[in-house]
Order: structure tokens, then sequence, then C-alpha cells
């Protein structure tokens, strides 16, 4: 039996596809009395006062008007992750609810995955591979070349804190870096990764054999690459996205990784995820998609929930929250 | 060659005066400034470049080995060089007794194993090879294999490309780098640049070498000289394998150091297959004894497509892609002419390979 002195945590579910780890589920439970939905909704006059906290896993559960009003004393959302635009930040907050999201386990990690998805897709890493492995291939041709990422040009669109560790991280590949950003860094921030500053996102364009975005999904940054961003973009160029997949308009994408406006692209976020199976860019050779990976390593999933558990418990305590998120 | 009469040397368009020259040296002087140099062959899977040929012919004369077998007896004290272009020509007894000319043998990249330096030697002919040209892309491609096995790129990609696929699990998950340890095995030019990357990705480096790199080279990566393999081994989430093969590195790896390594790490080898003892890998990987292998090389390669290694969750393998980049190729091409040009002159020759 668990404590019953402990506040009540509403999850979605343990374990299956969108549900907290189940690795999870002895740390959370030091903490909270842990509820699933399906055991919400079973018995909801006997839980909905008491539930006082929600941890939200991958979207899920859905935060809607009906579950807000159905939980009279719920004092604060933590979501997973640092993007929030699954939330509906001002119908929360006019609930009276805080909302906390988990953005610095995420850094490194996702960072990670940029650098992860550039390599790969500059030396053609799964197309190789798929070479390597066929029963087709008699012999490997000397004449199966990629890009050299060594002093090639990156370009960053979005240099905030996930934004800076690509650009640290690119720098060890003694890669030239230009970056465009809503507020321009500090000089001896651009210094340390010898990051160039770009005010005109054309420039950037114009100039990077590698663009990575790095923005978080907002209206300024809907369909913030479309066609006339990628006809800037070099023709030896790669497109890595690990934002979300709206901030790229994907049906100009595909048409200019058909016609050879832009060399490849890899993307972690598609729109929507994963995309039907029928989708041009699923069967396009110069694309490499990953199922939304950013953040998935064992030691960063744990990292989260623990930074989710700790905006929780400062939430109950009437605290500052370390990662506080207020709608625009 | 011989001298005459002080005179301007008579045929056309010499700039030398004083002295009239046997043709002969003419001849030579010509010959040394665009010498014969023997190719496999152009175009083609595994040929020279085409795009190369325009800056080669503009040094050398290219004999391929078909116009050489073809005609023998008017090209063989011509050649004076060859460029081998991913071991082709291949240079044995026979063909060195049939260049009595030969002077130099440029090789495309870092490897010379499938040489037999000695044989060559006792020729008086110099091998040259191209270490600095592949050790960026190389080392930029142990980083991309050690992501790419870390954060499971490849069976993400089929995942997120499978007709079957209906939704994204939540619990599928891969190591994390950051943070995590990297043991390289080879700190020499490319394991420093290893070294260099992994330092950007927050992890602490290991390394093993024959000698100790110097106190200041290690500091400015964050390296921990190990001077027992075992250490390395035992402490490692990642290792990676940056030696030449020699017979002091053929099965450096076999099943004694696979059992020290931790049962969560994982293993990359941007060396040679022969490096590591195959059969003790698949077994390895079979049994949990690692997590995970990437390897840019086998022994052979390709592998034959029964080969246990190809059919394994937890192996990803890339066809020999070290310095497989336009730039890189480019700028080997270039190095190979250099040695040429030098070694044809009697200069002292670029990147000579000493035996």
């Amino acid at each position: 039996m668990q404590d019953s002195k402990l506040p009540l945590l509403l999850i979605h579910e343990v374990g299956g596809t969108r549900g907290v780890l189940e690795a999870h589920v002895p740390f959370l439970k030091k903490h909270f009395q842990l509820i699933t939905m399906k055991e919400f909704l079973e018995s909801k006059e006997y839980y909905c006062a008491q539930v006082q906290a929600i941890y939200s896993w991958w979207h899920k559960p859905v935060i809607d008007r009906e579950l807000l009003k159905s939980l009279p004393n719920l004092k604060v959302i933590s979501s997973a992750g640092v993007g929030t635009d699954h939330l509906d930040l001002k119908l929360i907050s006019g609930f009276g609810v805080r909302i906390a999201n988990t953005p610095h386990a995420v850094h490194s990690t996702t960072a990670d995955i940029g650098m992860a998805l550039l390599l790969a897709a500059a030396r053609r890493l799964v197309e190789g591979c798929q070479i390597a492995v066929s029963p087709d291939t008699g012999y490997f041709s000397n004449n199966w070349l990629g890009e050299e990422v060594t002093g090639a040009t990156l370009g960053i669109i979005g240099m905030g804190s996930i934004g800076y560790k690509i650009a640290q991280r690119a720098r060890a590949f003694e890669m030239k870096i230009l970056y465009h950003n809503r507020n321009r860094r500090k000089e001896d921030e651009e210094q340390a990764v010898g990051a160039c500053y770009c005010g005109a996102i054309e420039d950037l364009l114009q100039q990077s054999d590698f663009v990575m975005l790095v923005v978080n999904l907002t209206p300024r940054t809907y369909k913030l690459i479309g066609k006339k961003e990628l006809q800037l973009m070099k023709p030896t160029a790669s497109l890595i996205n690990i934002s979300r997949g709206q901030v790229v308009d994907q049906d100009m994408l595909v048409e200019a990784l058909q016609t050879g406006v832009i060399k490849s692209a890899a993307m972690d976020v598609t729109y929507p995820e994963p995309l039907p199976r029928d989708h041009p860019l699923l069967k396009l050779k110069n694309v490499i998609i990953t199922p939304h990976v950013g953040i998935k390593t064992h030691k960063t999933t744990f990292m989260i929930t623990e930074d989710a558990v700790s905006n929780v418990l400062a939430a109950l305590n009437g605290l500052p929250m370390p990662s506080e998120v207020f709608p625009d | 060659m011989g001298f005459m009469a002080l005179q301007k040397c008579p045929i056309a368009n010499c700039h030398l005066l004083g002295w009239q020259l046997e043709a002969s040296f003419h001849e030579t002087m010509e010959e040394n400034e665009h010498p014969y140099t023997l190719i496999n062959v152009i175009g083609g899977t595994n040929g020279v470049y085409e795009d190369h040929v325009e800056f080669l012919e503009k040094h050398f004369k290219l004999i391929t080995m078909k116009e050489f077998t073809e005609n023998k007896q008017d090209l063989s004290h011509k050649i004076k060089a060859i460029f081998m272009w991913f071991h082709k020509p291949v240079v044995d007894r026979d063909l060195l007794q049939s260049l009595p000319n030969l002077k130099v043998i440029a090789n495309c990249g870092v490897g010379v194993d499938h040489l037999d330096l000695k044989l060559i030697s006792s020729f008086g002919v110099k091998v040259a090879n191209t270490p600095f040209a592949v050790s960026n892309p190389t080392a930029d491609l142990g980083m991309a294999l050690m992501l790419a096995s870390a954060r499971r790129i490849v069976e993400g990609h089929q995942i997120a490309v499978s007709p079957d696929t209906k939704c994204f699990m939540a619990d599928w998950l891969g190591e994390e780098i950051n943070g995590a340890t990297l043991g390289i095995i080879g700190m020499g030019t490319i394991g420093y640049k290893v070294a260099q990357r992994a330092r950007a990705f927050e992890m602490n480096i290991l390394y093993h070498n024959r000698n100790r790199r110097n106190e200041a080279d290690e500091q400015a990566v964050g390296a921990v000289y190990c001077p027992k393999l075992e250490d390395l081994l035992q402490g490692s989430d990642f290792v990676i394998l940056s030696v030449n093969l020699s017979p002091q590195t053929q099965k450096l790896i076999g099943r004694k150091e696979l059992e020290l390594m931790k049962p969560t790490a994982t293993l990359i080898n941007i060396s040679r297959g022969q490096v590591v003892d195959q059969d003790a890998l698949v077994n390895a990987l079979k049994n949990g004894v690692i997590k995970a292998a990437a390897l840019d090389v086998t022994y052979p390669e390709p592998l034959p497509r029964d080969h246990a290694l190809l059919h394994l969750k937890n192996v990803i393998i890339t066809p020999h892609l070290g310095s497989a980049t336009s730039k890189a190729r480019h700028l080997m091409m270039r190095n190979m002419v250099e040695s040429i040009l030098a070694g044809v002159s009697g200069l002292p020759v670029p990147n000579e390979v000493h035996v």
C-alpha cells in the first residue's frame, strides 16, 4: 500500500507507447501516490479533489478544459522535455495551474542528436549501412562519397542553450559557425565557439553547408523554412531538424529534395509523428528520419523525471519552481 | 650524359645555354617533369577518378595497366612512378622486375599493410602514403559511428520509415554520449583528432598508445593515459580502435579484451578488420559480453553475405568510408602527385613510408 500522505500525481499510464517509463516508477513512488488516467476515470469522484499534480510524458495525458475543470485542486502540470507547444498555456494558467518543463536535462543530449544527424547525413551513414549488409553487395565501390564535415560551414538557426551546445561540438570539428537568433549573443559567448552572427537569415542560408534548426515552435517559427529559404540554401547543403516538424514546410522540403534544390535532410521531428506510411519523405534516399529520439537515453529520461519531480514538489510547497513556464 | 663544345643546345625551345647535351639528357629532363606514371584504370567503380584526370595529366604521362601490358617493351624502362589508387595496380616481384627505372610508389590512404615494404625497398623504390589527407574524415567517421550506435540512428531510421510503424514507443532508448567515457586505442593523428572531437561532447577520455603523448597534448583534450590496455577496457563506455595494422596490432582485441570491456560498452573500429578477432567479436555480441559494435572496417571487405556480423541487431557496418569524401580524395590525389614529383627528381619524398 502506498503512503496515503503523499500527494497524488496523475499520469497517463505506465509503459506502453506513451506511458511513463517503468524504470522511473520506484523513484516517483518515493514522492507521490501515482494514479493513471484509467484509474482516475474509473473512480473520478473519489480522486478528483485529491489530484494536485500531473506529470505530462510525451504529451499525455491530454490537458483540456474538461480535465482541468474536473481537478479543482490541481496546482501544477510538469511536462517532460522542453517543448510546451502541445499545452494551451493560457487555458491552463486561467485555471490557476502552474506549468513547468525540464529544459536543463535535455540540452546536451539533444545537441548530441543534432550532431549525430549532421554526421550521418554528411557521410551517408544509413545508406552506407544498407550497402554493407545488403545481400546484393558484391564489392565496395571506391567512388561512393559523402561530404566532409571538418572545416565545413554550419548555420545554426536558434542559438539558445541547445544551439549553443551544438556550436561547442561543431567547433571541435573545425567547422565555421554562423548563427541566427532572435537576439544576438554576447561577444565572449560568440568568441568562445567562433560563431558569427547573421542578422539576416538569408545570409546564413546562402553560406551554410549544413543548416541546423534548433528553435522552439511558436507562431513566429511556424514554417520558418519554406520554399524561399530552401532555394536560398546551397544545392550541396543538408538541412538538419531537431526542433519541431512544423518549423519546416514539409511539402516544400519534399520538392526541394526531389529536385536537388538541397542535397539532403536529416530530421528527428516531423509533422505528424509518425508520418503517414505513404508520405514521400519516407521514400527519398537522401533523407534520414529518426523517431523523435532527441532526449531518449536512459540517463536523460531519468534526469527529466527527476527535474519534473523537483518542479512539482516546489509548486506543492508554494516555492519558486526551477523551470516554470509562463504563457506569452 | 656527355658534353661537347661550349655552344647553345641546338634542340628547339631548349633554354640551356653553354653545353651541348646528349639527347638522352633532354629526354630524361622531360620525363622527370612529366614522368611516365603507371595506374590501373580510369573511371568505373574502382579506377582513378575521372575528375582527377585533368590535374594528373598536367603532371604525369599516365599509362594504364592495359597500355603497359600491350606495350611492355617500349614502356617498361620509361615508367618512373606508380600511382596506386585503392591497392591497384598490384605491386609484386614480377611488376617490380619489369620496371627497372621505377623510383616511387604513391599509395592513396594511410594504410600500407597491403604492401610488401621490404620487397619494394629491395628494388630501391620509395613508398609514400597520404596520412594527413585521411585524418579529419576518418576521425569524423569514428565520431559518426559512435553517435549512430549510441543513439541507434540506423535502427531508428528503419522504424521511422517502416510500413509497419504505427507509433513511436516511449521506452525505446539509446545510450548517453555526453558524460560517458571514451577509450581511444591508438592516439596517433587520427586518434588525437577523435579525442578533440569527443571532448566537445563532454566525454571523459582514456587512451592507450605505444608511446605516451606529452603533457600539453594530454591536457588540451583532457586525456588520461592508460599504460595498461586492461585499465582502458575496463573503464570505457565506448572503445575506439585507431591503430594501424601491424604484427603487434593483429587481433589486438580478442576474447580476453572483449571480456574485460563493460557489458554496456560499444566497440568502434576505424582501423583495419584484422585488429579485431572477428569470431570472438561475434560471440561477444551474441552473448551480451559487450553491448554493440560499429565497424567501418572488416576482414575481408565486404564480408561474405552469410557472415554472422551482417545479421546481428547490435552491429552497424559501413563500407570502409573513413576517407570517403570528395575533399579528402582530392587532397589524397594531390599529396600523391607531390610525392611522385619529388621521388622522380631524387628530392626528399613527402609522406615517405620507411621500412
